[in-house]
C-alpha cells in the first residue's frame, strides 16, 4: 500500500486555483521534499492530505480518506503545520501531560529523553521559550509519537542555522527509520537535499517535477563550461544557463556525463539550481536565501 | 460528523487500541481547558474571598454593636437579616459564574483559531465533536461545579465565623443555626445551579457557536445580533416578542423551577419599598430561604422552555463542530 496517493486532487477558493488535479504517489519510507514558490498549492496539497480541508478528486492516506476518516488517520499521521503552533499559554508539562493522554502512540519516556538533550524547563510556558526551543519541543514531541506519515510545513522558519540544522539532523538520526513516511516542504531547500529519498516541485497548482533522488544525481549534470566550449555546450540544449564571475554555467537533463566532463567542471547541482532552472527567475524568490 | 470512532475511543478505547496506553480524550480536553482558562475556578475563589473579607467586617459591627441593632428589628426582619449574607454570597457567585461563562463561551473556539494552536490540536488523534462537547462542559457543567463547591465551602466559613461573632458576643448561637439551615439551603443552591445551567445551554452553544464562526471580535458578533433583532422588531412591527424571549432565557429558570408564592419577589420588594416611602429600607427577598417545598423539578422538567432550549444548544453545539472542521486559523 502506498502512504499516500492521489488522483485529480484537486482544490478551488473561489475561482483561485490552488490545486488543479494532480497525481501523487508516494510510497512507504520515503522522506519526500515538496518544493515550490509562496502559493504554489504546497499547504493546500498537505492540508487536504492531513485531512484539514475537503477537496475535489480521489485521495487516500494510509487507505484511508483524510477528509472523512480524520479521527482514525490522526493516530497514525502526525504533523507540524508550521513553527509557533504550540499554544503560548501551556507549560511544558502540560504539553507532554497531554499528549501523553490523547495519543495512543505516544512514549512519553522517548520525549523526555528528548527534551533532557535541550534546555528547556518543565516548568516553562511555552511563551518564555525561544522560537528554537518552541521548536525544539515540538519536534521532541513529534518524533515520541510512533507515526507511520509525519508532515512538516515549513517546520523550521525563522530558526536560526544552528537549530535548523539540528533539527534535521535529530530527525534523520533519531526518528527516520525506514518504515516511516515523512513528507516535508521548506524554502531553505540546500539544508533538507541531503535528507531526502524523493524530489516534488510544485507551482501554480501542478506538478511539474517529481523524481527518486537516484533519479535526480542521475539526470541532471551542471557544467562550469570552458569558455572555449560555450558554443558546443549549447549544442546539448542545457535546460538553464547562468553567470557566475563571467564564466557560463549550464544545467542539462539526461545528458551523458562523461560527454558533458568535456566540455568544464562537472557536478550534480543543488535542488535550489533546478529549482531556478524550472520556475524561471521570479518564481524563484522564495529560494534566494 | 466523524462520530463513530471518537464516541469508541472515549467509550472504549482499550477495543481501539490493544495493547497502547488507553487514552481518554474528553477527560484531557477539559483538563486542558481549566488549564488555559483558569478564571472558570479563579473568579468564583475571588468573589468568594471579597465576600469574606465583607463577612468578617461585619461580624467584627455585629459583635460590637449587634444587641442594639437586634432591638430595632422585629423578629420577621430579625430573620431574613441573618440570612441575607447568605444568600448574597450565593448569589454574587452565581452571577459571577454567568459572566464568566459567557467570556469563556465566546472565546472557546476563537482563541486557538487566533493564535493559530489549533493546527496543534488538530494534529493531536482528538475528534472536533470531542472538542465542542469538552468546551460546552466547561460552562453546563464544571462551572456549575465549581460554583456549588465555592459557594458550599462560603456558607461554611460563613456560619463558623458568624457562630464564633456570636460566641464572642454572646448573642444567642443556636437562634443564628436555627434561621440558617444549611443543608437545605445547599440542597435549594444544588438545585437552582443546575437548573440554572440547563436553562442557560443553549446561550452558551450559542456562543460557542459564534466562537467558531467569527473572524474577529467574537462578542461582538454574539451580542449586536441579537440587540439588531430586538431594535428591528420594535420599529418594524412595534413588538417586542424577542426582546422577551431573551429576557426569558435570561432569567426564567428560577419561575420554572420554583414554585414562588410571588412570582417576582424582588419587584414585589421594590413596590413595597415604594409605597412606603423612602425611608424604609427595602427589604431584599431571601431567595434560598424557599423552602425545599418550593422546588418544583416536575414543572421544570415538563417546561417546554427546558427542551426546546436543549434542542437549540444542540444544534449550535453541531453547527460548532462542523465550524471547527471546516473554519481554518485565522
Amino acid at each position: 500500500m502506498s502512504c499516500i496517493e492521489a488522483h485529480g486532487l484537486r482544490k478551488t477558493f473561489g475561482t483561485t486555483v490552488a490545486l488543479a488535479g494532480i497525481d501523487l504517489k508516494v510510497e512507504e519510507g520515503r522522506i519526500l521534499g515538496l518544493i515550490g514558490p509562496n502559493g504554489a498549492g504546497k499547504s493546500t496539497a498537505l492540508n487536504a492530505i492531513l485531512g484539514l480541508v475537503p477537496y475535489e478528486g480521489e485521495l487516500k492516506v494510509l487507505g484511508r480518506n483524510p477528509w472523512t476518516e480524520r479521527d482514525a488517520l490522526m493516530r497514525d499521521v502526525c504533523f507540524v503545520a508550521d513553527v509557533a503552533t504550540l499554544p503560548r499559554w501551556i507549560k511544558v508539562s502540560q504539553v507532554v501531560d497531554y499528549v501523553a493522554g490523547v495519543h495512543p502512540r505516544f512514549d512519553r519516556a522517548r520525549a523526555e529523553t528528548f527534551l533532557a538533550r535541550t534546555t528547556i524547563k518543565h516548568t516553562s510556558k511555552v511563551r518564555e521559550l525561544s522560537k528554537g526551543m518552541v521548536a525544539q519541543l515540538h519536534l521532541a514531541l513529534v518524533m515520541a509519537i510512533d507515526a507511520k506519515l509525519l508532515v512538516l510545513d515549513e517546520p523550521t522558519l525563522g530558526l536560526d542555522l544552528l537549530y535548523r540544522k539540528q533539527f534535521y539532523d535529530t530527525l534523520l538520526n533519531d526518528y527516520f527509520d525506514h518504515t516511516r513516511t515523512i513528507v516535508v516542504t521548506t524554502h531553505q531547500v540546500e539544508e533538507i537535499q541531503h535528507i531526502l529519498t524523493d524530489l516534488m516541485f510544485i507551482d501554480r497548482g501542478r506538478i511539474v517535477l517529481s523524481c527518486s533522488m537516484e533519479d535526480f544525481e542521475a539526470r541532471y549534470t551542471e557544467v562550469m563550461v570552458n569558455p572555449e566550449h560555450i558554443a558546443a555546450a549549447r549544442t546539448l540544449k542545457p535546460i538553464h544557463e547562468r553567470q557566475v564571475f563571467s564564466r557560463a554555467i549550464m544545467l542539462f537533463d539526461r545528458v551523458n556525463r562523461e560527454q558533458l566532463a568535456q566540455l568544464g567542471e562537472v557536478r550534480t547541482p543543488s535542488i535550489a539550481d533546478l529549482f531556478v532552472a524550472t520556475m524561471g527567475g521570479t518564481n524563484a524568490q522564495g529560494l534566494a536565501a | 460528523m466523524s462520530t463513530p470512532s471518537s464516541t469508541m475511543s472515549e467509550s472504549a478505547p482499550t477495543t481501539m487500541s490493544a495493547g497502547l496506553p488507553t487514552t481518554r480524550p474528553f477527560i484531557w480536553s477539559v483538563r486542558r481547558e481549566l488549564w488555559e482558562n483558569r478564571s472558570l475556578y479563579v473568579a468564583p475563589l475571588s468573589v468568594a474571598g471579597v465576600i469574606l473579607f465583607g463577612f468578617v467586617i461585619s461580624v467584627i459591627g455585629l459583635a460590637r454593636h449587634g444587641k442594639e441593632m437586634r432591638a430595632a428589628l422585629t423578629p420577621d426582619q430579625l430573620a431574613s437579616a441573618i440570612v441575607l449574607p447568605y444568600d448574597i454570597a450565593a448569589v454574587a457567585v452565581i452571577v459571577v459564574s454567568v459572566i464568566v461563562g459567557f467570556f469563556y463561551s465566546v472565546n472557546a473556539l476563537y482563541s486557538e483559531r487566533r493564535e493559530r494552536s489549533i493546527l496543534f490540536w488538530k494534529s493531536l488523534p482528538v475528534s472536533n465533536l470531542t472538542t465542542v462537547l469538552s468546551k460546552a462542559f466547561m460552562p453546563i457543567v464544571v462551572l456549575p461545579t465549581i460554583v456549588f463547591g465555592v459557594t458550599v465551602v462560603l456558607h461554611v466559613v460563613m456560619l463558623l465565623l458568624n457562630t464564633a461573632g456570636r460566641a464572642v458576643a454572646g448573642t444567642s448561637v443556636s437562634e443564628l443555626w436555627a434561621h440558617v439551615p444549611l443543608f437545605q439551603m445547599e440542597i435549594v443552591l444544588l438545585y437552582g445551579v443546575a437548573t440554572l445551567a440547563l436553562w442557560h445551554a443553549p446561550i452558551y452553544s450559542y456562543l460557542i457557536f459564534v466562537s467558531g464562526w467569527a473572524k474577529k471580535t467574537p462578542i461582538l458578533w454574539a451580542v449586536l445580533p441579537p440587540l439588531a433583532l430586538i431594535v428591528v422588531e420594535k420599529i418594524a412591527f412595534d413588538t417586542g416578542y424577542i426582546g422577551r424571549l431573551i429576557s426569558y432565557r435570561l432569567s426564567g429558570s428560577f419561575d420554572e423551577a420554583f414554585s414562588l408564592p410571588t412570582r417576582t419577589p424582588l419587584r414585589a420588594a421594590v413596590q413595597n419599598h415604594a409605597a412606603h416611602g423612602a425611608h424604609h429600607p427595602v427589604q431584599m427577598p431571601a431567595i434560598p430561604t424557599v423552602g425545599l417545598g418550593q422546588l418544583d423539578p416536575l414543572h421544570f422538567l415538563s417546561s417546554p422552555g427546558l427542551w426546546l432550549g436543549l434542542l437549540v444548544a444542540a444544534a449550535f453545539l453541531a453547527g460548532a463542530v462542523w465550524l471547527r472542521r471546516t473554519r481554518e486559523a485565522i
